[in-house]
Protein backbone atom coordinates (compact mmCIF):
# COMPACT_ATOMS: atom_id res chain seq x y z
CA UNK A 1 0.00 0.00 0.00
CA UNK A 2 1.60 3.43 -1.52
CA UNK A 3 1.38 6.56 0.64
CA UNK A 4 0.08 9.24 -1.86
CA UNK A 5 0.73 12.66 -2.19
CA UNK A 6 -3.20 12.98 -0.82
CA UNK A 7 -1.96 11.08 2.62
CA UNK A 8 0.62 13.44 2.83
CA UNK A 9 -1.12 16.39 2.71
CA UNK A 10 -3.88 14.81 4.67
CA UNK A 11 -0.91 14.39 7.62
CA UNK A 12 -0.08 18.14 6.89
CA UNK A 13 -3.62 18.95 7.55
CA UNK A 14 -3.27 16.86 10.46
CA UNK A 15 -0.26 18.50 11.95
CA UNK A 16 -1.37 22.03 11.06
CA UNK A 17 -4.39 21.55 13.12
CA UNK A 18 -2.32 19.99 15.90
CA UNK A 19 0.29 23.35 15.37
CA UNK A 20 -2.25 25.60 17.88
CA UNK A 21 0.37 28.34 17.88
CA UNK A 22 1.20 28.48 13.94
CA UNK A 23 4.69 27.66 14.53
CA UNK A 24 5.20 25.66 12.10
CA UNK A 25 6.89 22.77 14.91
CA UNK A 26 4.71 20.98 17.49
CA UNK A 27 5.50 21.18 20.95
CA UNK A 28 4.95 18.65 23.98
CA UNK A 29 1.55 20.61 24.79
CA UNK A 30 0.00 20.55 21.14
CA UNK A 31 0.43 16.51 21.47
CA UNK A 32 -1.06 16.72 25.17
CA UNK A 33 -3.91 18.51 23.17
CA UNK A 34 -5.44 15.27 22.06
CA UNK A 35 -7.92 14.17 24.23
CA UNK A 36 -7.34 10.49 23.51
CA UNK A 37 -3.81 10.69 24.08
CA UNK A 38 -4.65 12.01 27.48
CA UNK A 39 -6.39 9.20 28.40
CA UNK A 40 -3.97 6.69 27.22
CA UNK A 41 -1.56 5.19 29.95
CA UNK A 42 1.34 5.54 28.24
CA UNK A 43 0.60 8.68 26.12
CA UNK A 44 3.54 10.45 27.59
CA UNK A 45 5.90 8.25 26.38
CA UNK A 46 4.77 8.09 23.10
CA UNK A 47 4.29 11.38 22.81
CA UNK A 48 8.27 11.72 23.88
CA UNK A 49 8.91 8.95 20.80
CA UNK A 50 8.49 12.08 18.41
CA UNK A 51 10.82 14.74 20.23
CA UNK A 52 14.93 13.19 19.69
CA UNK A 53 16.68 13.88 22.64
CA UNK A 54 17.18 17.25 23.35
CA UNK A 55 14.72 18.47 21.16
CA UNK A 56 11.62 20.67 22.19
CA UNK A 57 10.01 20.59 19.05
CA UNK A 58 9.13 18.43 16.34
CA UNK A 59 8.96 19.47 12.39
CA UNK A 60 6.97 18.05 9.85
CA UNK A 61 9.70 16.06 8.15
CA UNK A 62 10.04 14.33 12.05
CA UNK A 63 6.48 13.97 12.62
CA UNK A 64 6.21 11.91 8.81
CA UNK A 65 9.34 10.21 9.80
CA UNK A 66 7.81 8.27 13.12
CA UNK A 67 4.52 7.87 11.61
CA UNK A 68 6.10 6.14 8.77
CA UNK A 69 7.26 3.24 11.00
CA UNK A 70 3.37 2.40 11.23
CA UNK A 71 2.98 1.76 7.68
CA UNK A 72 2.24 -1.69 6.96
CA UNK A 73 4.79 -3.94 6.14
CA UNK A 74 5.87 -4.71 2.43
CA UNK A 75 5.82 -7.98 2.56
CA UNK A 76 6.93 -8.55 -0.71
CA UNK A 77 10.47 -6.78 0.13
CA UNK A 78 13.72 -8.41 -1.22
CA UNK A 79 15.96 -9.17 1.16
CA UNK A 80 19.03 -6.53 0.36
CA UNK A 81 21.70 -6.07 2.94
CA UNK A 82 23.37 -3.45 1.40
CA UNK A 83 20.14 -1.91 1.18
CA UNK A 84 19.59 0.39 4.67
CA UNK A 85 16.17 -1.06 6.67
CA UNK A 86 12.90 0.55 5.89
CA UNK A 87 11.79 2.59 8.64
CA UNK A 88 8.77 0.08 8.79
CA UNK A 89 10.25 -3.23 8.51
CA UNK A 90 9.39 -5.78 11.18
CA UNK A 91 12.60 -4.97 13.00
CA UNK A 92 12.06 -1.23 12.93
CA UNK A 93 8.51 -1.55 14.23
CA UNK A 94 10.24 -3.60 16.89
CA UNK A 95 12.71 -1.03 17.84
CA UNK A 96 10.32 1.79 17.96
CA UNK A 97 8.57 -0.26 20.71
CA UNK A 98 11.92 -1.75 22.12
CA UNK A 99 12.59 2.88 22.63
CA UNK A 100 9.20 2.92 24.44
CA UNK A 101 10.42 1.00 27.09
CA UNK A 102 14.18 1.52 26.84
CA UNK A 103 13.85 5.63 27.72
CA UNK A 104 17.80 5.92 28.71
CA UNK A 105 18.42 4.62 25.77
CA UNK A 106 21.52 2.33 26.85
CA UNK A 107 20.21 -1.06 24.59
CA UNK A 108 19.02 -2.83 27.54
CA UNK A 109 15.47 -2.67 29.35
CA UNK A 110 16.50 -2.24 33.00
CA UNK A 111 14.13 -3.78 35.62
CA UNK A 112 13.56 -0.45 36.87
CA UNK A 113 12.68 0.68 33.10
CA UNK A 114 9.96 -2.08 33.05
CA UNK A 115 8.82 -1.52 36.66
CA UNK A 116 8.06 1.87 35.24
CA UNK A 117 5.95 1.02 32.09
CA UNK A 118 4.14 -1.55 34.79
CA UNK A 119 2.98 1.45 36.88
CA UNK A 120 2.09 3.58 34.00
CA UNK A 121 -0.13 0.79 32.34
CA UNK A 122 -1.69 -0.48 35.40
CA UNK A 123 -1.56 2.37 37.36
CA UNK A 124 -3.70 1.96 41.21
CA UNK A 125 -4.77 -0.87 39.80
CA UNK A 126 -2.48 -3.36 41.68
CA UNK A 127 -0.13 -3.23 44.88
CA UNK A 128 3.79 -2.47 44.65
CA UNK A 129 4.41 -6.11 45.54
CA UNK A 130 2.32 -7.67 42.16
CA UNK A 131 4.42 -4.79 40.12
CA UNK A 132 7.40 -6.03 41.07
CA UNK A 133 6.32 -9.75 40.74
CA UNK A 134 5.10 -9.22 37.53
CA UNK A 135 8.66 -7.31 36.42
CA UNK A 136 10.52 -10.24 37.81
CA UNK A 137 8.66 -13.14 35.63
CA UNK A 138 8.65 -11.08 33.04
CA UNK A 139 12.48 -10.51 32.88
CA UNK A 140 12.78 -14.15 33.83
CA UNK A 141 11.38 -15.20 31.05
CA UNK A 142 13.38 -13.18 28.28
CA UNK A 143 16.33 -12.43 30.21
CA UNK A 144 18.44 -15.42 28.39
CA UNK A 145 21.84 -14.29 29.30
CA UNK A 146 21.13 -14.00 32.86
CA UNK A 147 21.72 -9.87 33.23
CA UNK A 148 18.98 -8.83 34.58
CA UNK A 149 18.20 -6.93 31.25
CA UNK A 150 16.21 -7.43 28.63
CA UNK A 151 18.12 -6.58 25.85
CA UNK A 152 17.04 -5.76 22.09
CA UNK A 153 17.87 -9.47 20.99
CA UNK A 154 15.89 -11.26 23.88
CA UNK A 155 13.06 -8.72 23.20
CA UNK A 156 13.20 -9.66 19.31
CA UNK A 157 13.24 -12.99 20.46
CA UNK A 158 10.37 -12.98 22.93
CA UNK A 159 8.33 -11.75 20.35
CA UNK A 160 9.19 -14.20 17.97
CA UNK A 161 5.91 -15.08 17.24
CA UNK A 162 3.88 -12.39 17.85
CA UNK A 163 2.23 -10.33 14.59
CA UNK A 164 4.28 -7.15 14.55
CA UNK A 165 3.33 -6.18 11.19
CA UNK A 166 0.06 -6.67 11.93
CA UNK A 167 -0.75 -4.88 15.49
CA UNK A 168 2.04 -2.07 14.97
CA UNK A 169 0.14 -0.72 11.48
CA UNK A 170 -2.28 1.64 10.39
CA UNK A 171 -3.75 1.63 7.27
CA UNK A 172 -4.77 5.15 5.69
CA UNK A 173 -8.71 4.89 4.42
CA UNK A 174 -8.51 5.23 0.25
CA UNK B 1 -40.57 30.52 -3.87
CA UNK B 2 -37.35 31.61 -4.10
CA UNK B 3 -36.32 29.06 -1.99
CA UNK B 4 -36.56 26.69 -4.75
CA UNK B 5 -33.66 28.48 -6.55
CA UNK B 6 -31.86 28.69 -3.57
CA UNK B 7 -31.41 25.07 -3.39
CA UNK B 8 -31.43 24.13 -7.24
CA UNK B 9 -28.56 26.84 -8.01
CA UNK B 10 -26.09 25.60 -5.49
CA UNK B 11 -26.77 21.27 -6.37
CA UNK B 12 -26.20 22.04 -10.22
CA UNK B 13 -23.42 24.02 -9.49
CA UNK B 14 -21.59 21.09 -7.60
CA UNK B 15 -22.48 18.30 -9.51
CA UNK B 16 -20.84 20.34 -12.80
CA UNK B 17 -17.88 21.02 -10.58
CA UNK B 18 -17.71 17.28 -9.49
CA UNK B 19 -17.76 16.38 -12.92
CA UNK B 20 -15.24 18.93 -14.11
CA UNK B 21 -12.74 17.82 -11.32
CA UNK B 22 -13.23 14.33 -12.10
CA UNK B 23 -12.15 14.95 -16.05
CA UNK B 24 -9.41 16.25 -15.61
CA UNK B 25 -8.50 13.96 -12.94
CA UNK B 26 -7.25 16.04 -10.06
CA UNK B 27 -5.95 13.67 -7.17
CA UNK B 28 -5.93 16.56 -5.13
CA UNK B 29 -10.03 16.04 -4.91
CA UNK B 30 -10.81 13.45 -2.65
CA UNK B 31 -13.88 12.83 -1.23
CA UNK B 32 -14.02 12.78 2.83
CA UNK B 33 -14.67 9.63 4.53
CA UNK B 34 -15.49 10.18 8.41
CA UNK B 35 -11.35 9.44 9.57
CA UNK B 36 -8.12 9.26 7.62
CA UNK B 37 -7.31 6.09 9.08
CA UNK B 38 -8.65 2.84 9.59
CA UNK B 39 -9.61 2.09 12.93
CA UNK B 40 -10.52 -1.38 14.19
CA UNK B 41 -13.42 -1.27 16.41
CA UNK B 42 -12.05 -4.23 18.60
CA UNK B 43 -11.91 -3.58 22.56
CA UNK B 44 -8.76 -4.36 24.58
CA UNK B 45 -9.38 -7.51 25.77
CA UNK B 46 -9.72 -8.42 22.02
CA UNK B 47 -6.23 -7.12 20.98
CA UNK B 48 -4.55 -8.13 23.89
CA UNK B 49 -6.06 -11.62 23.60
CA UNK B 50 -4.89 -11.91 20.05
CA UNK B 51 -1.20 -10.28 21.02
CA UNK B 52 -1.32 -13.25 23.58
CA UNK B 53 -2.55 -15.86 20.82
CA UNK B 54 0.27 -15.68 18.49
CA UNK B 55 3.05 -14.69 21.18
CA UNK B 56 2.24 -18.02 23.91
CA UNK B 57 -0.17 -20.49 23.86
CA UNK B 58 0.99 -22.89 26.31
CA UNK B 59 0.19 -20.62 29.28
CA UNK B 60 -2.16 -21.92 31.72
CA UNK B 61 -3.42 -17.84 32.96
CA UNK B 62 -2.62 -15.00 30.99
CA UNK B 63 0.10 -12.48 32.82
CA UNK B 64 1.71 -9.91 31.52
CA UNK B 65 3.30 -9.84 28.24
CA UNK B 66 6.00 -7.50 26.60
CA UNK B 67 3.89 -7.25 23.19
CA UNK B 68 1.18 -5.67 25.39
CA UNK B 69 2.84 -2.28 25.06
CA UNK B 70 1.83 -2.52 21.10
CA UNK B 71 -1.89 -2.71 21.98
CA UNK B 72 -1.20 0.74 23.61
CA UNK B 73 1.61 2.18 21.25
CA UNK B 74 -0.07 1.82 18.17
CA UNK B 75 -3.87 3.08 19.92
CA UNK B 76 -1.65 6.33 20.67
CA UNK B 77 -0.33 6.97 17.53
CA UNK B 78 -4.05 6.76 16.18
CA UNK B 79 -4.97 9.11 17.63
CA UNK B 80 -2.45 11.36 16.94
CA UNK B 81 -2.90 10.62 13.34
CA UNK B 82 -6.88 10.96 13.95
CA UNK B 83 -8.61 11.31 16.96
CA UNK B 84 -12.38 10.77 17.52
CA UNK B 85 -13.24 13.58 19.61
CA UNK B 86 -11.48 16.68 18.39
CA UNK B 87 -12.97 16.50 15.20
CA UNK B 88 -16.06 16.76 16.71
CA UNK B 89 -15.97 20.41 17.98
CA UNK B 90 -15.13 21.83 14.25
CA UNK B 91 -17.62 22.34 11.53
CA UNK B 92 -17.70 18.69 9.57
CA UNK B 93 -16.08 18.44 6.25
CA UNK B 94 -18.16 17.86 2.62
CA UNK B 95 -17.33 15.26 0.31
CA UNK B 96 -17.88 18.47 -2.57
CA UNK B 97 -18.02 21.90 -1.64
CA UNK B 98 -21.14 23.84 -2.23
CA UNK B 99 -19.70 27.53 -3.16
CA UNK B 100 -19.37 28.50 0.55
CA UNK B 101 -15.83 29.72 1.18
CA UNK B 102 -16.32 28.98 4.86
CA UNK B 103 -17.06 25.17 3.87
CA UNK B 104 -13.88 25.01 2.15
CA UNK B 105 -11.30 23.00 3.57
CA UNK B 106 -9.25 21.24 1.22
CA UNK B 107 -10.20 22.23 -1.76
CA UNK B 108 -7.48 23.51 -4.17
CA UNK B 109 -8.11 25.92 -7.11
CA UNK B 110 -9.79 23.94 -9.86
CA UNK B 111 -10.75 26.44 -12.62
CA UNK B 112 -11.58 29.85 -13.66
CA UNK B 113 -15.65 28.95 -14.26
CA UNK B 114 -15.68 27.49 -10.98
CA UNK B 115 -14.63 30.63 -9.20
CA UNK B 116 -17.10 32.38 -11.47
CA UNK B 117 -19.87 30.40 -10.31
CA UNK B 118 -18.77 31.03 -6.79
CA UNK B 119 -18.35 34.67 -7.44
CA UNK B 120 -22.12 34.71 -8.55
CA UNK B 121 -22.96 32.82 -5.66
CA UNK B 122 -21.73 35.88 -3.54
CA UNK B 123 -23.44 38.52 -5.54
CA UNK B 124 -27.03 36.61 -4.94
CA UNK B 125 -26.07 35.66 -1.15
CA UNK B 126 -25.05 38.63 -0.04
CA UNK B 127 -26.82 40.98 -2.24
CA UNK B 128 -30.24 39.29 -2.40
CA UNK B 129 -30.71 36.78 0.19
CA UNK B 130 -28.91 38.53 3.11
CA UNK B 131 -31.03 41.64 3.08
CA UNK B 132 -34.54 40.05 2.64
CA UNK B 133 -33.39 37.49 5.74
CA UNK B 134 -32.48 40.52 7.97
CA UNK B 135 -36.04 42.22 7.56
CA UNK B 136 -37.69 38.95 8.21
CA UNK B 137 -35.59 38.40 11.31
CA UNK B 138 -35.98 41.92 12.58
CA UNK B 139 -39.67 41.48 11.74
CA UNK B 140 -40.31 38.16 13.86
CA UNK B 141 -38.39 39.50 16.63
CA UNK B 142 -40.45 42.45 16.83
CA UNK B 143 -43.22 40.98 16.38
CA UNK B 144 -42.66 38.74 19.22
CA UNK B 145 -41.62 41.60 21.92
CA UNK B 146 -44.94 43.49 20.85
CA UNK B 147 -47.30 40.40 20.48
CA UNK B 148 -46.28 38.66 23.63
CA UNK B 149 -46.25 41.69 25.84
CA UNK B 150 -50.18 42.08 24.59
CA UNK B 151 -51.10 38.71 25.07
CA UNK B 152 -49.53 39.13 28.97
CA UNK B 153 -52.05 41.49 30.11
CA UNK B 154 -54.72 39.10 29.80
CA UNK B 155 -55.48 37.09 32.51
CA UNK B 156 -54.69 33.93 33.07
CA UNK B 157 -57.55 31.29 31.32
CA UNK B 158 -57.71 29.52 27.69
CA UNK B 159 -58.03 32.84 25.44
CA UNK B 160 -54.39 33.12 26.99
CA UNK B 161 -52.69 30.18 26.57
CA UNK B 162 -55.05 30.15 22.85
CA UNK B 163 -53.32 33.46 21.66
CA UNK B 164 -49.82 32.67 23.07
CA UNK B 165 -49.47 29.55 20.98
CA UNK B 166 -50.65 31.31 18.26
CA UNK B 167 -48.13 34.42 18.97
CA UNK B 168 -45.44 31.69 19.42
CA UNK B 169 -45.73 29.89 16.23
CA UNK B 170 -46.35 33.34 13.90
CA UNK B 171 -43.34 34.32 15.48
CA UNK B 172 -40.89 31.63 15.09
CA UNK B 173 -42.25 30.73 11.85
CA UNK B 174 -40.97 33.52 10.28
CA UNK B 175 -37.98 33.55 12.34
CA UNK B 176 -37.83 30.36 10.26
CA UNK B 177 -38.59 31.88 6.95
CA UNK B 178 -35.89 34.39 7.97
CA UNK B 179 -32.89 31.38 7.72
CA UNK B 180 -34.72 29.50 4.86
CA UNK B 181 -34.89 26.59 6.98
CA UNK B 182 -36.57 23.95 5.20
CA UNK B 183 -37.32 21.44 7.52
CA UNK B 184 -39.09 18.22 7.08
CA UNK B 185 -40.89 16.58 10.07
CA UNK B 186 -41.16 12.83 9.96
CA UNK B 187 -43.59 10.99 12.75
CA UNK B 188 -45.59 13.65 13.82
CA UNK B 189 -48.09 11.47 15.89
CA UNK B 190 -45.17 11.36 18.42
CA UNK B 191 -44.88 15.13 19.15
CA UNK B 192 -44.49 15.65 22.46
CA UNK B 193 -46.96 16.34 25.21
CA UNK B 194 -47.54 18.42 28.21
CA UNK B 195 -46.33 17.06 31.39
CA UNK B 196 -43.18 15.92 29.86
CA UNK B 197 -39.50 16.69 28.53
CA UNK B 198 -38.18 16.66 24.99
CA UNK B 199 -34.55 16.18 24.52
CA UNK B 200 -32.99 16.82 21.58
CA UNK B 201 -29.15 16.16 20.40
CA UNK B 202 -27.65 20.22 20.21
CA UNK B 203 -26.03 21.60 17.34
CA UNK B 204 -27.11 25.41 17.30
CA UNK B 205 -29.17 27.77 18.95
CA UNK B 206 -31.19 27.32 15.65
CA UNK B 207 -32.27 24.32 16.85
CA UNK B 208 -34.80 26.28 19.42
CA UNK B 209 -36.39 28.02 16.01
CA UNK B 210 -36.31 24.57 14.10
CA UNK B 211 -38.45 22.89 16.84
CA UNK B 212 -40.25 25.58 18.40
CA UNK B 213 -41.58 25.73 14.46
CA UNK B 214 -43.82 23.16 14.90
CA UNK B 215 -44.80 23.35 18.51
CA UNK B 216 -44.78 24.88 21.76
CA UNK B 217 -42.32 24.29 24.43
CA UNK B 218 -41.32 25.71 27.50
CA UNK B 219 -37.33 26.97 27.11
CA UNK B 220 -34.85 26.33 30.00
CA UNK B 221 -31.92 28.60 29.88
CA UNK B 222 -29.71 31.39 31.89
CA UNK B 223 -30.69 34.70 32.07
CA UNK B 224 -29.19 36.88 29.87
CA UNK B 225 -28.55 40.33 29.43
CA UNK B 226 -29.52 42.61 26.28
CA UNK B 227 -31.61 41.50 23.29
CA UNK B 228 -31.43 37.75 24.92
CA UNK B 229 -32.91 39.46 28.07
CA UNK B 230 -35.32 41.41 26.70
CA UNK B 231 -36.60 38.71 24.35
CA UNK B 232 -36.48 36.04 27.90
CA UNK B 233 -38.63 38.66 29.70
CA UNK B 234 -40.98 39.32 26.85
CA UNK B 235 -41.47 35.35 26.37
CA UNK B 236 -42.32 34.73 30.02
CA UNK B 237 -45.18 37.16 29.77
CA UNK B 238 -47.26 34.66 27.68
CA UNK B 239 -46.48 31.10 28.46
CA UNK B 240 -44.06 29.68 31.39
CA UNK B 241 -40.66 29.48 30.50
CA UNK B 242 -37.95 28.35 33.25
CA UNK B 243 -35.05 31.01 33.04
CA UNK B 244 -32.83 30.62 36.01
CA UNK B 245 -30.19 33.30 37.48
CA UNK B 246 -26.21 31.88 36.96
CA UNK B 247 -26.39 31.34 40.55
CA UNK B 248 -28.91 29.08 40.71
CA UNK B 249 -27.87 27.24 37.87
CA UNK B 250 -25.14 25.29 39.98
CA UNK B 251 -27.53 24.43 42.69
CA UNK B 252 -29.13 21.16 41.10
CA UNK B 253 -31.58 20.39 43.59
CA UNK B 254 -33.06 23.70 42.66
CA UNK B 255 -32.80 23.09 39.30
CA UNK B 256 -34.47 19.57 39.49
CA UNK B 257 -37.25 21.25 41.85
CA UNK B 258 -38.11 23.83 39.26
CA UNK B 259 -38.04 21.18 36.42
CA UNK B 260 -40.18 18.98 38.12
CA UNK B 261 -42.75 21.30 39.28
CA UNK B 262 -43.22 22.56 35.85
CA UNK B 263 -43.72 19.09 34.17
CA UNK B 264 -46.12 17.98 37.21
CA UNK B 265 -48.50 21.12 36.01
CA UNK B 266 -50.11 18.68 33.32
CA UNK B 267 -51.48 22.49 31.91
CA UNK B 268 -48.12 23.15 31.12
CA UNK B 269 -46.01 22.95 28.16
CA UNK B 270 -43.33 20.24 27.70
CA UNK B 271 -39.78 21.47 28.69
CA UNK B 272 -37.77 21.56 25.69
CA UNK B 273 -33.66 20.15 27.15
CA UNK B 274 -30.62 19.56 25.12
CA UNK B 275 -28.56 17.05 27.40
CA UNK B 276 -25.91 17.50 25.97
CA UNK B 277 -24.94 20.98 27.15
CA UNK B 278 -23.10 22.05 24.64
CA UNK B 279 -23.22 22.81 20.50
CA UNK B 280 -21.47 19.40 18.52
CA UNK B 281 -21.13 19.69 15.01
CA UNK B 282 -23.79 17.47 13.82
CA UNK B 283 -21.52 14.03 13.13
CA UNK B 284 -22.14 12.36 16.43
CA UNK B 285 -23.69 12.51 19.36
CA UNK B 286 -21.94 12.99 23.04
CA UNK B 287 -22.27 11.65 26.55
CA UNK B 288 -26.29 13.29 27.58
CA UNK B 289 -25.68 14.70 31.45
CA UNK B 290 -28.11 12.61 33.57
CA UNK B 291 -30.13 15.35 35.26
CA UNK B 292 -33.00 15.93 32.74
CA UNK B 293 -33.44 12.11 33.10
CA UNK B 294 -33.80 12.32 37.01
CA UNK B 295 -37.27 13.98 37.03
CA UNK B 296 -38.81 10.67 36.04
CA UNK B 297 -41.61 11.86 34.11
CA UNK B 298 -41.92 10.47 30.05
CA UNK B 299 -38.89 11.80 27.98
CA UNK B 300 -39.95 12.77 24.12
CA UNK B 301 -36.69 12.17 22.01
CA UNK B 302 -36.13 14.37 19.18
CA UNK B 303 -33.39 13.55 16.69
CA UNK B 304 -32.28 16.74 14.33
CA UNK B 305 -30.45 16.05 11.43
CA UNK B 306 -28.32 18.80 9.18
CA UNK B 307 -27.84 18.61 5.45
CA UNK B 308 -24.17 20.14 5.11
CA UNK B 309 -24.25 20.48 1.54
CA UNK B 310 -26.39 24.00 2.26
CA UNK B 311 -24.80 25.30 4.58
CA UNK B 312 -23.15 24.56 7.95
CA UNK B 313 -25.40 25.33 10.71
CA UNK B 314 -23.15 24.13 13.48
CA UNK B 315 -21.91 26.39 15.88
CA UNK B 316 -18.52 26.73 17.11
CA UNK B 317 -18.48 29.35 20.08
CA UNK B 318 -14.94 29.09 20.39
CA UNK B 319 -14.56 30.42 16.92
CA UNK B 320 -17.55 33.10 16.20
CA UNK B 321 -19.78 35.15 18.26
CA UNK B 322 -23.54 34.66 17.89
CA UNK B 323 -24.35 37.86 16.09
CA UNK B 324 -21.11 36.72 13.38
CA UNK B 325 -22.57 33.44 13.64
CA UNK B 326 -26.41 34.30 12.59
CA UNK B 327 -24.91 36.56 9.61
CA UNK B 328 -23.33 33.59 8.75
CA UNK B 329 -26.44 31.38 8.64
CA UNK B 330 -28.34 34.10 6.93
CA UNK B 331 -26.22 34.42 4.01
CA UNK B 332 -25.82 30.69 3.44
CA UNK B 333 -27.42 28.76 0.93
CA UNK B 334 -29.87 27.58 3.29
CA UNK B 335 -30.61 25.58 5.88
CA UNK B 336 -32.20 22.12 5.47
CA UNK B 337 -32.81 19.95 7.87
CA UNK B 338 -34.90 16.87 9.58
CA UNK B 339 -36.50 16.41 12.26
CA UNK B 340 -37.54 13.07 13.70
CA UNK B 341 -40.21 12.66 16.58
CA UNK B 342 -39.02 9.11 18.49
CA UNK B 343 -41.83 7.51 20.56
CA UNK B 344 -41.76 9.01 24.01
CA UNK B 345 -39.95 6.60 26.62
CA UNK B 346 -40.25 6.17 30.69
CA UNK B 347 -37.44 5.09 32.87
CA UNK B 348 -37.41 1.34 33.80
CA UNK B 349 -37.38 -0.61 36.82
CA UNK B 350 -34.00 -1.29 37.45
CA UNK B 351 -32.69 1.44 35.28
CA UNK B 352 -30.49 4.52 37.02
CA UNK B 353 -30.43 7.99 35.06
CA UNK B 354 -27.42 7.28 33.17
CA UNK B 355 -28.42 4.20 32.15
CA UNK B 356 -32.04 5.76 31.02
CA UNK B 357 -30.18 9.06 29.22
CA UNK B 358 -27.36 6.59 27.09
CA UNK B 359 -30.73 4.38 26.07
CA UNK B 360 -32.52 7.61 24.86
CA UNK B 361 -28.74 8.91 23.17
CA UNK B 362 -28.76 6.09 21.36
CA UNK B 363 -32.23 6.12 20.34
CA UNK B 364 -31.73 9.62 19.27
CA UNK B 365 -28.34 8.61 17.43
CA UNK B 366 -29.78 5.34 15.74
CA UNK B 367 -32.37 7.54 13.96
CA UNK B 368 -30.45 10.82 12.57
CA UNK B 369 -27.34 8.59 11.39
CA UNK B 370 -25.35 10.42 14.15
CA UNK B 371 -21.94 8.14 15.61
CA UNK B 372 -23.24 7.65 19.52
CA UNK B 373 -20.17 8.68 21.44
CA UNK B 374 -19.25 7.56 25.54
CA UNK B 375 -17.19 11.11 25.39
CA UNK B 376 -18.51 14.25 27.36
CA UNK B 377 -19.15 17.59 25.32
CA UNK B 378 -17.59 19.32 28.29
CA UNK B 379 -14.27 18.10 26.99
CA UNK B 380 -14.71 21.17 24.37
CA UNK B 381 -13.57 22.92 27.34
CA UNK B 382 -11.76 20.89 29.77
CA UNK B 383 -9.18 18.76 30.37
CA UNK B 384 -9.28 14.96 29.95
CA UNK B 385 -10.17 13.39 33.69
CA UNK B 386 -7.49 11.04 34.85
CA UNK B 387 -10.56 9.08 35.32
CA UNK B 388 -10.51 7.90 31.34
CA UNK B 389 -6.89 7.01 32.02
CA UNK B 390 -8.11 5.07 35.27
CA UNK B 391 -10.74 3.26 33.25
CA UNK B 392 -7.82 1.83 30.56
CA UNK B 393 -5.71 0.59 33.17
CA UNK B 394 -8.64 -1.22 34.91
CA UNK B 395 -9.39 -3.00 31.95
CA UNK B 396 -5.90 -3.66 31.33
CA UNK B 397 -5.62 -5.01 34.94
CA UNK B 398 -8.38 -7.34 34.15
CA UNK B 399 -7.08 -8.91 31.37
CA UNK B 400 -3.89 -9.98 33.70
CA UNK B 401 -5.44 -12.45 36.09
CA UNK B 402 -2.89 -12.78 38.20
CA UNK B 403 -1.69 -15.55 40.36
CA UNK B 404 -4.55 -15.97 42.81
CA UNK B 405 -1.48 -15.76 45.95
CA UNK B 406 -0.78 -13.10 45.08
CA UNK B 407 -3.69 -11.05 44.18
CA UNK B 408 -5.92 -9.52 46.49
CA UNK B 409 -9.43 -8.58 45.30
CA UNK B 410 -9.82 -4.61 45.34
Amino acid sequence: MKISPAHIIRLYDRFEFLDKEGSGQLRLEDFAEVKELAMNPIGDRIIGAFFSPGQETVDFPSFVRILAHFRPTDKNRAKDSTQPEPVNSRTSKLKFAFQLYDQDRDGKISRAELLQVLREMLGMQVTEEQLESIADRAIQEADLDRDDAISFEEFRKSLEKVNIEHKMSIRFLR
Amino acid sequence: MFSFHAIFFPQWATLRMERGAKEKNHHLYKPYSNGIIAKEPSSLEQEIHELRGSANSLRSEPEFEMADIFYFCRRGVESIVDDEVTKRFSAQELESWNLLTRSNYNFRHISVRLSALWGLGVLIRYGFLLPLRLTLAVTGVGLLLVLTTMVGFLPNGELRTYLSEKVHLICYRICVRALTAIITYHNRENKPKNGGICVANHTTPIDVIILANDGCYSMVGQVHGGLMGIIQRAMVKSSPHIWFERSEVKDRHHVAKRLGDHVADKTKQPILIFPEGTCINNTSVMMFKKGSFEIGCTVYPVAIKYDPRFGDAFWNSSKFGIVNYLLRMMSSWAIVCSVWYLPPMNREEGEDAVQFANRVKAAIAAQGGLVDLLWDGGLKRAKVKDAFKEEQQKLYSKVLTVHPALYCAH
